[in-house]
């Protein structure tokens, strides 16, 4: 008999102690997953803060050979891709996203549905080619436009999704209580439906923009890249995302230096637009908590 | 919207026509790519999409499970929201600046430690031969499964948060350890919404372009050690496309993003059948 409990016993030990090591693991591996982004962040600090500088904001990259200069043109570059991208993509992400939301039971509606997944998940220089085949080659040259049009179609299904998101979380009976006063339906959606979410809708649209300003490969051949100011919709433009590329594989030291504070900028611009929507978005949904 | 998505396939379709007419199926067969002799074979770029993506799922995968775990499992509330916040971060670099810092910081490491360590203690295994340049598969494998974590860690995440309490209890009720509820409970219930999350990584590692390309060595070339240089098919074409001159190596690498469509879309759809399939069964339940 007291063997059989010794024996339990045994087992039992050696089951928690199994169990503390699994544990053990589960932890590491989170420290393991999350190490690489404070490496990243530690190296992009440390060799980019010394990058920027007054020039950095407000010259063109100087010739090839000569030091100094800076990135003023691809910031402004970004700024207009990512303006001509928000022009399409917002109002087009916005209303598939109400579309599917409000309407998305039917048969269509799943297809539509399973395009935006799709579309989701499809490689951004894929983007890249269709735009090049789609704008670039009729219009015979490289342009903004171009690479905003690219920048839009990855915007579209990631501004769709979330739009979907926010607005399924409305209970149903508000959409009644409109429908119930004898308010049109398209009346309900807008104004009641969308008026009432325009905060959580918007902090999803800045979360997709900021996605998109980091966006490299659909630039490469779309709007290609320029050592100059702006210069016209139809023309190359340059973007900071696309000049780290190029710097960062060129050989000049003053290039590989102003690409890591071209990178620095990226982000933290990433990391500010994430932790004040995060913090935005805490805040509304505890002080509604506590009116209701 | 399916317009786009149809439009988007007949547009790559129809611009790499000729590359098809020229080559047909030994496009994908040869790995001879020669656009001085107009001769195009991607069989190259093909193995190290494959071999990069593969390296990655064997990282990412593990770790992103075990991530998901602690933070629905084992991490108290409060720092359930900040430790998801980290991750999702992973996910909102964008990957030129990966790319960047596998440049300049993962491949030097990777050259002078990780790689002499492994051909001094694995060195037996072809796997692990061969001069270290750094850059190579085994950079572009690491760089992506850094990428890849953050989305197989949220979609395991949503997998393991829709499996109902009531089991996790029946399993302590069992006198279960900590570690066999999650086991018995967790993994098992919920192992087809793994799988598909797995495969949602592998697709985006499939295409993924900027990190790759600026850490994977350039060279077309099939070669079975991880630390040799080697080309995928998103990078062939960041690389090449601006100095295309041919028409005909313009459409054959349209048709290189032809294919990569085509295989991301499949893989895709797969993947959301199975966690489809796995949300619904917890929502069911």
């Amino acid at each position: 008999m007291s063997s059989l409990s010794e024996q339990m016993e045994h087992t039992f030990r050696l089951r928690n102690l199994k169990s503390y090591c699994m544990l053990a693991m589960i932890v590491l591996a989170f420290v393991v997953s999350a190490l690489p982004l404070f490496a990243v962040f530690a190296h992009i600090i440390k060799l980019g803060f010394s990058a920027l500088n007054f020039d950095f904001f407000t010259k063109l990259p100087a010739p090839v050979g000569e030091s100094g200069g800076g990135l003023a043109n691809a910031l402004l570059g970004t700024a207009i891709l990512v303006g001509i991208a928000s022009v399409i993509g917002i109002p087009w992400g916005v209303s598939i996203g109400i579309y599917l939301s409000e309407y998305g039971k039917s048969k269509t509606a799943s297809v539509v549905r399973f395009c935006v997944d799709m579309l989701v998940s499809i490689p951004s220089i894929v983007v890249g080619l269709f735009i090049y085949e789609l704008i670039v080659i009729p219009m015979k040259g490289f342009s903004a436009n171009a690479g905003g049009v690219a920048l839009s179609i990855l915007m579209i299904p990631t501004i769709a999704r979330t739009t979907e998101e926010i607005l399924k979380l409305i209970p149903a009976h508000v959409r009644e209580a409109g429908l119930g006063l004898g308010i049109p339906r398209w009346k309900v959606t807008l104004f009641i439906i969308v008026r009432g979410s325009l905060m959580p809708i918007s902090t999803g649209v800045i979360l997709a923009i900021s996605r998109v300003a980091g966006e490299t490969a659909p630039l490469l051949f779309t709007a290609l890249s320029s050592r100059f100011w702006f210069d016209g919709f139809n023309k190359p433009i340059a973007s900071l995302s696309v000049q780290i590329f190029n710097y960062a594989i060129s050989p000049f030291e003053d290039w590989q230096s102003q690409a890591w504070g071209g990178a620095l900028l990226l982000v933290l611009f990433v990391f500010v637009v994430n932790l004040s929507v995060r913090i935005l978005l805490l805040r509304t949904n505890t002080s509604k908590g506590k009116q209701i | 919207m399916p317009l786009l998505l149809i439009g988007i396939g007949g547009f790559l379709l129809n611009a790499s026509l000729p590359s098809i007419h020229q080559f047909g199926f030994d496009f994908l067969g040869t790995k001879i790519w020669d656009p001085a002799r107009d001769n195009y074979g991607i069989l190259a770029f093909v193995f190290g999409t494959l071999i990069s993506s593969l390296i990655a799922i064997l990282i990412a995968a593990p770790l992103s499970i075990f991530t998901a775990l602690f933070l629905t499992e084992v991490a108290s509330r409060r720092l359930q929201k900040s430790a998801s916040f980290i991750i999702e971060m992973l996910a909102a670099i964008p990957s030129v600046v990966y790319g960047l810092w596998g440049i300049y910081v993962l491949a030097p490491f990777l050259r002078v430690y990780v790689e002499p360590f492994l051909g001094k203690t694995l060195g037996f295994l072809p796997l692990f031969q061969g001069p270290s340049y750094g850059v190579g598969m085994l950079a572009a494998g690491i760089i992506l499964s850094i990428m890849i974590i953050p989305t197989i860690t949220a979609v395991t995440k949503e997998v393991f948060l829709s499996i109902p309490n009531s089991y996790r209890e029946a399993a302590m009720a069992l006198g279960a350890t900590r570690w066999e509820v999650i086991k018995m409970a967790v993994i098992k219930t919920g192992s087809a919404g793994i799988l598909g999350a797995v495969i949602l990584g592998l697709g985006r590692a499939l295409g993924e372009t900027m990190a790759v390309t600026m850490v994977i060595g350039n060279r077309s070339d099939i070669s079975i050690s991880l630390f040799a240089p080697g080309q995928s098919m998103s990078s062939v074409i960041a690389n090449e496309y601006s100095e295309a001159t041919s028409s005909l190596h313009i459409s054959a690498l349209l048709e290189i993003g032809l294919v990569l469509f085509l295989i991301t879309f499949f893989i895709n759809s797969l993947a959301r059948v199975f966690v489809w399939r796995a949300s619904l069964r917890g929502s069911t339940r």
